[in-house]
């Protein structure tokens, strides 16, 4: 691996200064399973990693009924998964960090880090856009947020500026009556990375019979995980059916505008849009039903 | 050149220091710096798991782990598994069951197998593959490794009750 620098900042104003400092030649590092592999394959320089772990907020979770969750980014997966709060208000999500890589991976890997590495077939990030997840960043002229859906502007580009870094996400609390669910296709049965993923939210009315809302987002499908905004707004207000369920499904499929590649033709994936937001839309709902 | 920092770890129960650069992976280290030389290079890119260890309270492919983010950290390689009354259970079962041939895989698979029983004493078949599916092996197969662990998990349960 080429040589660099690196630096275990201990605070939020020490990072900000290095990263203001270095611009492009600096990186954060939180569990380094897509940054470490980057620059040994030569695919990323640097002259500096700035390790962001040991800032306190950056690396806990908390979660209480007023607020709802603050998840700091480099928190991984394995503490995500293994929280009891996280796993009752946010199932969707814990279907996503329980398959991102393998157990090895999911000791070190974030759901910050899968964020900011903007993969287009990152399966946190469809699961965090349908929880209305909002992303905190911190730089040299002070704090802002910005929604999931707008964090990834292009395969490994993000929203942040220079100088810029996610601290934490913010999840707000579950209404009554909700869930989530969070699937992907894979040809394998675990250890590979989304030929296609969706997410999926629904507030159901209180005798589970309609949608009150819903939000869907789909993964690897477009150069940047997409929420369907379309297809989420057609089901609020309607009674649960099949029938709506394969209208939103057929919504979500026409704004996929996929490639072909390795992983899957464009028509396999347009495809399994459909099939897997009806599975999404459905686990979310027998979620619901099944916490009665 | 960027200078070596000085890291502080506990390896094995014991405490080690050692020199390190911040591009050198934490298998790097224990194999190259400090001769424990278990865990394997495979993939050398988070795939393959033959350099599993276990960092605090988790494991991780050591070679995806910098050297200098060991700092404070307990860790434990295959060469810690073994006490000197003998083999583990988990190893013990490997060699019964001839879950190995060439053995490149086989401390992955064994560091993976006692992180698993430590949290899941019964786990059941698909806990097993489940578990084990960041560890590749490619000339066993799978079948006799996910009996070993089986058969580790009974015997490691029965030695609980008989102590019990």
């Amino acid at each position: 691996m080429q040589a660099f620098e690196y630096v275990a900042a201990k605070s939020i104003s020490e990072a900000i200064d290095l990263l203001s400092e270095k611009g492009d030649q600096a990186r954060v590092l939180s569990g380094g399973t897509d940054l470490i592999v980057q620059v040994r394959e030569k695919r990323r320089s640097l002259e500096l990693m700035i390790d962001v772990k040991q800032i306190p907020e950056v690396n806990e979770i908390s979660y209480n009924a007023t607020d709802g969750l603050v998840l700091g980014a480099s928190t991984p997966c394995y503490r995500i998964y293994n929280n009891t709060d996280i796993k009752s208000a946010y199932p969707g999500l814990i279907d996503a960090v329980s398959i991102i890589g393998g157990i090895q991976v999911q000791g070190r890997a974030s759901v910050g880090g899968n964020l900011c590495n903007a993969s287009p077939a990152a399966d946190s990030i469809p699961a965090l856009i349908v929880l209305n997840a909002t992303c905190a960043i911190v730089g040299p002229s002070g704090t802002r947020e910005i929604a999931a859906k707008d964090f990834c502007t292009a395969p490994g580009q993000t929203a942040m500026g220079k100088g810029e870094f996610l601290t934490s996400i913010k999840i707000p609390i579950p209404e009554k009556n909700s869930s989530n669910f969070y699937l992907r296709f894979i040809p394998r049965n675990e250890m590979d990375i989304a030929v296609v993923g969706v997410g999926a939210s629904v507030v159901l009315d209180e005798n589970h019979k309609s949608f009150v809302s819903a939000h869907i987002a789909l993964g690897a499908v477009a150069p940047t995980p997409l929420y369907a905004e379309e297809a989420s707004n057609l089901l609020a207000g309607q009674g649960i059916s099949d029938e709506i369920i394969n209208q939103a499904a057929e919504a979500a499929q026409a704004i996929a505008r996929p490639i072909s590649d390795m992983r899957g033709t464009a028509n396999q994936r347009k495809h399994l849009v459909g099939v897997l937001t009806r599975r999404a839309l459905n686990g979310a709902v027998n979620r619901v039903k099944e916490t009665e | 050149m960027p200078k070596k920092t000085h890291v502080q770890t506990e390896i094995n129960g014991e405490g080690v220091e050692f020199l390190c650069e911040p591009r050198q992976s934490l298998l790097e280290v224990l194999r190259d710096e400090l001769h424990l030389t278990g865990a394997k290079e495979g993939c050398n890119n988070g795939n393959c798991g033959a350099c599993t260890v276990r960092l605090g309270d988790r494991i991780v492919n050591s070679c995806l782990v910098l050297g200098v983010e060991a700092e404070g950290q307990k860790i434990e390689t295959i060469e810690g598994i073994a006490t000197s009354e003998g083999l583990h259970p988990i190893q013990q079962k490997f060699l019964e069951h001839a879950a190995l041939q060439c053995g490149i895989c086989t401390p992955g698979f064994i560091v993976s197998s006692k992180a698993l029983l430590e949290q899941n004493p019964t786990p059941s078949e698909e806990d097993i593959r489940f578990w084990l599916a960041g560890n590749l092996c490619r000339c066993t197969g799978y079948h006799k490794i996910v009996e070993a662990v089986v058969d580790a998990a009974k015997s490691m349960n029965a030695e609980v009750a008989d102590n019990g």
